[in-house]
């Protein structure tokens, strides 16, 4: 098996006008997690579709596991593990017929990969008999993750897992994810979240099918370019209007209540934000100096990218 | 695969819709054909114009009512009566007797005897013409033969359904009809809906091949519609006493074959549509329509005009209802209808082997 779990080259797909995927290249290691952070239409899930065997692409080539997803397809397809984006397992069955079921298409034993997902089936095992379609979206992303390991996939795919799920929920799904890499699983992930971002080892932020920047998270926060200011006022649409006027800020984005500015290094600091701010009036309540987070560089290259 | 037979048994069982279409609408079917919806007349009014009054018509009038076909409507004196009887849905048919009817027999002469029929209509007005017209031959004959003179009665019998039964004729449609729509709507739309759900997605991502997939979705709809189809001729057996003189197990083996060739209809058709919608409005504009109007069922092929004859030819249904009338009213073996079986066969492998082939191992 070659070094890398998931090799793509080159790949392209196109729906009619639109370019789902750019020549889109990248490589992911053994046993690493590796992340997709884009917004909807990226062509996430295209890619994923892809490599999963779903879909042809239209040039290029990809190999998972040493497989290649067109010629292989029938190999691959007893090694992965898939979770679509949609909720996709039975909802007319209970939780334990969906378990039972997916074991048995992959000829899989429960009982021997049990230890794979008993940490999460564990806290859905008290609705064993309840069916699927009735559980809370949180315990439904924990049994369709159960019943993609049960098999004991080689190669994880995860199309955003944790969407339209609770806090708590997010968490122990990514502490879930962090133990099945130590099992040695490879496992490539989709999310919107950012705050999910660090937790992969390696992301890469992708946007109209082609991929702005790959790196662990910290290599990527550190390529940030600006000086980065967080500020907050009571009127924060009028604090970005003003903030965009001072010549040395080059950007002023809404971050919830907050607004980071990213500026000119060594133009700026907190006292003199503070002073333009005061001086054209805006109520202002607090300034700070901030390092950058994976959604500041995300939407610093977006910019770029679309300039 | 047993996993996946275990996995469709719950589907259908789960299923509200499910159950009502696979087990409620035949048994509804049946007692609706059976009862309601036939073609014999029974209870008529029939009103009477006799001017006359004579010990002829007097005769003929008791012998129409006497037959269980015509109920005594109302006596009606003149034309205009006759029409507003009408109108007012009073009665079906109105016998107008001449005036001085013996006298003229007596004389020689002939006297008329008028059949007005509302055939607003059209089928039931002529039935009840043709049992009057029937009933008054027979009058005329029984005269002629106390007359003394020589008269020739045709012997009529009905085959096969001496009595002609309506229901006779219903129930093979009515089992072909139900095993068509039950197997291939059923099978075609819980393979949309697992396009639909995206549950297709994953088992797709799974050692699972095209055949296994098919063969699993299948087999419990292969069972089901047999408990069915069993289920229909107990019914109509016991209900409506319609016989099988043929026998059973040729039937139940004909039956299973037709029920194999419904579904793989309904996967073929699953392979072409994406949604459960349009899954059921193929199953239900492909071959409910033509099942009924086609097959021969309602319409005699016979009559059609060509081309709907040759469209006749390839509807499975029309097959079916041949061989299932041979076997349960003519008793009659295989070897009159191993044409018709080898053209069921025949579509059957056609279209398992379309379905396997056209059935999508990626999305899109």
């Amino acid at each position: 098996m070659s070094e890398y779990a998931i090799n793509c080259i080159g790949l392209n797909k196109r729906y009619g006008k639109t370019q789902a995927l750019d020549n889109l290249s990248f490589s992911v290691k053994q046993g690493e997690i590796f992340g997709f952070i884009g917004p909807d239409g990226a062509g996430k899930t295209t890619l994923f579709r892809i490599l999963t065997t779903l879909l042809l692409a239209d040039s290029g080539t990809a190999s998972v596991a040493g497989f290649d997803v067109v010629r292989d397809y029938k190999a691959l397809r007893k090694i992965l593990g898939y979770m679509p984006g949609k909720f996709s397992l039975y909802q007319d069955l209970t939780v334990e017929e969906n378990l039972t079921f997916f074991a048995g298409i992959f000829k899989a034993n429960i009982k021997e990969n049990y230890y794979l997902i008993k940490d999460i089936y564990d806290q859905i095992a008290p609705f064993a008999r309840r069916r699927a379609g009735k559980l809370s979206g949180g315990m439904k992303q924990k049994l369709a993750l159960s019943c993609a390991l049960i098999h004991k996939p080689v190669v994880l795919v995860l199309d955003e897992p944790t969407t339209g799920v609770d806090a708590v929920s997010r968490r122990e799904f990514w502490e879930m994810l962090i133990r099945l890499k130590k099992e040695g699983i490879t496992i490539i992930v989709a999310t919107p979240y950012m705050d999910e971002a660090i937790l992969c080892d390696r992301v890469a932020l992708i946007q109209h099918g082609k991929i702005l920047v790959t790196g662990t998270p910290s290599f990527i926060t550190g390529a940030y370019p600006w000086k980065l200011f967080r500020v907050r006022s009571n009127n924060t649409l009028n604090l970005i209007s003003q903030l965009k006027k001072h010549p040395d800020i080059h950007s002023a984005d809404m971050f919830g209540e907050y607004v980071h500015a990213g500026t000119e290094h060594g133009k700026l600091n907190t006292e003199a934000i503070h002073a333009f701010l005061e001086a054209s009036g805006t109520v202002m309540t607090e300034v700070s100096e901030i390092p950058a987070g994976i959604e500041d560089c995300f939407i610093d290259l977006m910019r770029k990218e679309n300039e | 695969m047993k996993r996946f037979v275990i996995k469709e048994f719950l589907h259908i069982f789960r299923d509200i819709r499910s159950m009502v279409i696979l087990f409620g609408m035949p048994l509804v079917q049946v007692l609706l054909f059976g009862y309601a919806i036939t073609n014999e007349v029974k209870d008529v009014h029939v009103s009477v114009v006799d001017p006359s009054h004579d010990q002829v018509t007097t005769a003929i009038q008791q012998r129409l009512f006497a037959s269980g076909y015509f109920l005594q409507g109302e006596v009606l004196y003149s034309q205009g009566e006759i029409e507003e009887s009408f109108r007012k849905g009073r009665n079906k048919m109105v016998v107008v007797f001449d005036d001085n009817f013996a006298q003229k027999l007596e004389r020689r002469e002939i006297p008329s005897i008028q059949l007005i029929a509302d055939a607003s209509d059209p089928n039931t007005a002529n039935l009840l013409v043709n049992y009057a017209n029937g009933i008054i031959a027979g009058y005329n004959q029984s005269m002629a033969v106390s007359a003394g003179g020589p008269v020739i009665v045709p012997e009529i019998r009905m085959m096969y359904n001496p009595a002609l039964k309506g229901v006779f004729m219903f129930v093979p449609g009515i089992i072909t009809i139900l095993l068509m729509l039950v197997s291939a709507m059923m099978t075609s739309i819980s393979i949309a809906r697992e396009k639909e759900l995206g549950t297709m997605e994953v088992l797709l991502v799974s050692p699972l091949k095209p055949l296994h997939i098919i063969a699993g979705k299948v087999m419990p709809y292969v069972l089901l519609s047999f408990i069915n189809a069993i289920s229909i001729l107990i019914l109509s057996h016991f209900v409506f006493g319609v016989p099988v003189n043929g026998s059973l197990a040729l039937l139940l083996a004909e039956s299973m074959l037709f029920i194999v060739l419904a579904l793989s209809l309904g996967i073929f058709i699953s392979t072409v549509s994406n949604n459960q919608q349009t899954a059921m409005m193929l199953s239900m504009f492909a071959l409910m329509l033509p099942t009924i109007l086609l097959s021969g069922f309602i319409f005699p092929v016979e009559n059609m005009p060509v081309v709907l004859q040759w469209l006749s030819a390839v509807m499975p249904p029309r097959w079916f209802i041949l061989i299932i009338k041979s076997i349960m009213l003519k008793g009659t073996g295989l070897a009159y209808f191993w044409k018709e079986t080898i053209i069921l066969i025949v579509m059957t492998l056609v279209f398992i082997l379309a379905s396997v082939k056209k059935f999508k191992i990626r999305l899109a």
